[in-house]
């Protein structure tokens, strides 16, 4: 096999809903353990309108910055009630919630150290291939002017990768297209 | 031993090859919906760091006992024909990939998904949901029983019809390794006027959506066999190496 073959992506198509959804997947920390806050956000179309067929997936460190992964170099390493991982449907009106920890600083290249961040997956009918964002932190100023990643996008965008305050936690909107569309990164 | 990453030299794991070239555009206007759904911004570039080079390990509780054999999840047998779908994942190197979740969901033999917007005169079947999961094996294996599904029409464009398929999800070992994608039965007279498979630039990938028949391993008297696998991107082979930086 020579490199490169590999398989293309396909949509999710308008069903996703019967197979992805997990009772438990907007967890990506236990519901019974403590500490834990809402990332709350509705997934928006070019035309502004909500998105009720889409999937939010979502990965982050632990509040230490590590990764429970046999790919993290200072080993992997569990937080209690802890997965890492968040996946969760738009409703009807195209809302999506996900309950987790607030993650650490994450080492990048170079010696850089990464802002707090989650990377986002949205899947969504109509979507040929996911499309991959992240989420920062506002309350972390001083980190994210360092952010190697962040310091990539142009200044005006930056905004729309920077969660907001709510009561439970943040909100966090995704605008696919349009007016104030969200920052998409090529993986 | 201090728990501030920065105070380390951390080196980190190689990336993953990009692999543009294989996938669907996002903007395809043979599928309309992709109209207000695709980013009209250039995307940026994302190193793979190690938030990209790790991913979620699901194990065994997320599987039940009839999860990859789609024929046995209700009282009775649903209707249709009976089929062993597969194969192995591997990446692009050549590698299996082990103990990775998949997961499936599929129409049934009519053609009908079990989901409240499918309202297309075609029947449901009460033993039959559509959906599995399974891990693969320590060489990258998989293995799910269910039934051969249906071509369906939808509304993209005149007398439209999806070919038969099955929608299968894959998490492979790090995040930059997700996939989600479909299976095609081969020979399907349907593909010509599909938008998701004319959506692949390269002939010879959507091939790779393609199962093969597989004669060798269909049950006697019992099922047909398809074999698919699938291929994840492969690692790159350079690491980066993060300096210390302690100030």
């Amino acid at each position: 096999m020579s490199k490169g073959e590999t398989t293309p992506s396909q949509t999710v198509g308008p069903y996703l809903h019967i197979g992805l959804p997990w009772p438990d997947g907007p967890y990506a920390l236990a519901e019974e353990a403590e500490g834990g806050f809402w990332i709350r956000g509705t997934l928006y179309d070019g035309a502004g309108a909500p998105i009720p067929d889409g999937l939010i997936e979502t990965w982050q460190a632990d509040p230490e910055g590590r990764f429970d992964h046999p790919d993290d170099p200072r080993g992997a390493q569990a937080w209690p009630g802890f997965r890492g991982f968040g996946r969760c449907e738009t409703d009807a009106e195209g809302r999506f919630g996900i309950r987790t920890l607030k993650p650490g600083p994450v080492p990048g290249l170079g010696g850089a150290m990464q802002a707090p961040h989650i990377d986002v997956s949205v899947f969504a009918r109509g979507m040929l291939n996911r499309t991959v964002t992240r989420i920062y932190f506002p309350e972390e100023a001083e980190a994210n002017a360092a952010d190697p990643v962040l310091a990539a996008v142009p200044e005006p965008e930056r905004a729309t990768l920077i969660a907001r305050p709510a009561e439970d936690g943040y909100v966090f909107d995704i605008r696919v297209q349009g007016k104030d569309e969200t920052v998409f990164f090529d993986i | 031993m201090s728990t501030d990453p920065r105070a380390d030299g951390v080196p980190l794991a190689a990336g993953y090859q990009r692999d543009h070239e294989v996938h669907p555009p996002l903007d395809y206007p043979g599928y309309r919906s992709t109209a207000l759904r695709h980013p009209k911004r250039p995307l940026q570039l994302l190193p793979h760091m190690l938030t990209e080079v790790t991913g979620p390990v699901l194990g065994e509780g997320r599987i039940g006992e009839t999860d990859n054999d789609l024929t046995r999840q209700h009282e009775d047998e649903p209707q249709g024909q009976r089929i062993i779908v597969h194969g192995q994942v591997r990446d692009s190197d050549g590698r299996p990939v082990p103990n990775t979740l998949i997961e499936i969901w599929q129409a049934n033999a009519g053609g009908r998904y079990r989901h409240a917007v499918d309202n297309w005169p075609s029947p449901l079947d009460p033993n039959f949901s559509g959906v599995g999961r399974t891990l693969t094996d320590a060489q990258g294996r998989y293995r799910f029983v269910t039934i051969r599904p249906g071509a369906y029409p939808w509304g993209n464009h005149d007398n439209a019809w999806r070919p038969a398929h099955i929608h299968f999800s894959l998490f492979g070992q790090a995040f930059t390794q997700r996939l989600v994608t479909q299976m095609y039965f081969p020979g399907d007279p349907l593909f010509f006027q599909d938008p998701m498979w004319n959506s692949i630039p390269d002939e010879k990938a959507r091939q790779r959506l393609v199962a093969r028949f597989d004669y060798a391993n269909t049950a006697p008297e019992w099922a047909l066999a398809f074999e698919w696998d699938i291929v994840l991107r492969g690692r790159e082979s350079t690491v980066f190496e993060s300096e210390v930086d302690d100030g």
